[in-house]
C-alpha cells in the first residue's frame, strides 16, 4: 500500500492556523489543541476536539465581542460541521490590551 | 429545524431576564465551560434560570442554530445573547458584566 496523499493539511489544527492566516491576516496567531485536558467528557470523541485560539488582528475593528467571535465560528464551520467541539477565543486588535 | 423549538427558546429567553443553556445543571455542570459561567453568575449574585442541552437533542441542536452560535454554553440576558464562556469570562474580569447587568437592571453584586 502507498501512503495516501491528502491534498488539505493533515491536522485540523494545522487547517485552523491556515484558515485564520487567510482570512483575519493576523499580527498574531496562536492555535493550541487543548483536547487532551478535556478527554474522557461527553464532547470529547477521539482527538483534535478542544482548541486555544489567539488571534490579533486589525480585521476586529469595530466589533463587538459576539461579532469577533461569530467571524471566527464562521471561517471554521467546516471544522464544526467535522468534528470541532469546543473553541476557547482570545479576539484582540493591535490596539487593545494584550493584543501587541 | 423545527419552529417549535425556536419557540420554546424564545419563550424562555421572554420569560427569564438571566437565561443560561448549558450542560448539566446549575448544581451539576456537566463540562466545565458551563462550570465556569455558572460559578460566574452565582458568585455576582444573580438569579439565573438554566436549561440543559443535554436532556434535550432538540435543544441541542436548536439552540446553537437558533442563536447562530455553535458552542455551549449561551447566556442570554433580558432577551439578548451575550455570549458563551470566554465572553461572560472577560467581561466578569473587565467590570462590563456588572455594568450590563446594572444597565439591564438586574441586581448583581461584582
Amino acid at each position: 500500500m502507498s501512503t495516501p496523499v491528502s491534498p488539505a493539511p493533515a491536522t485540523r489544527l494545522s487547517r485552523i492556523e491556515a484558515v485564520l492566516a487567510e482570512r483575519f491576516a493576523p499580527l498574531r496567531l496562536v492555535v493550541e489543541d487543548d483536547s487532551a485536558r478535556h478527554a474522557g467528557h461527553a464532547g470529547a470523541r477521539g482527538s483534535e476536539t478542544h482548541f486555544n485560539v489567539l488571534v490579533v488582528s486589525d480585521a476586529f475593528s469595530g466589533l463587538s465581542r459576539v461579532q469577533r467571535s461569530r467571524a471566527v465560528h464562521e471561517a471554521l464551520d467546516a471544522e464544526f460541521r467535522s468534528g470541532l467541539h469546543a473553541l476557547s477565543l482570545v479576539l484582540r486588535t493591535p490596539a487593545e490590551p494584550s493584543g501587541g | 429545524m423545527s419552529e417549535t423549538v425556536f419557540q420554546r427558546i424564545q419563550a424562555e429567553i421572554d420569560a427569564n431576564p438571566v437565561m443560561l443553556f448549558m450542560k448539566g445543571n446549575a448544581m451539576f455542570p456537566q463540562c466545565g465551560f458551563s462550570a465556569r459561567v455558572v460559578q460566574i453568575l452565582s458568585h455576582m449574585q444573580v438569579p439565573f434560570q438554566t436549561a440543559n442541552v443535554l436532556e434535550d437533542p432538540e435543544l441541542r441542536e436548536g439552540i446553537k442554530a437558533f442563536s447562530n452560535w455553535p458552542t455551549i454554553p449561551q447566556l442570554y440576558v433580558k432577551g439578548e445573547m451575550v455570549g458563551g464562556c470566554d465572553i461572560v469570562t472577560e467581561m466578569y474580569q473587565s467590570g462590563e458584566l456588572e455594568t450590563l447587568f446594572a444597565e439591564k437592571g438586574i441586581k448583581a453584586v461584582a
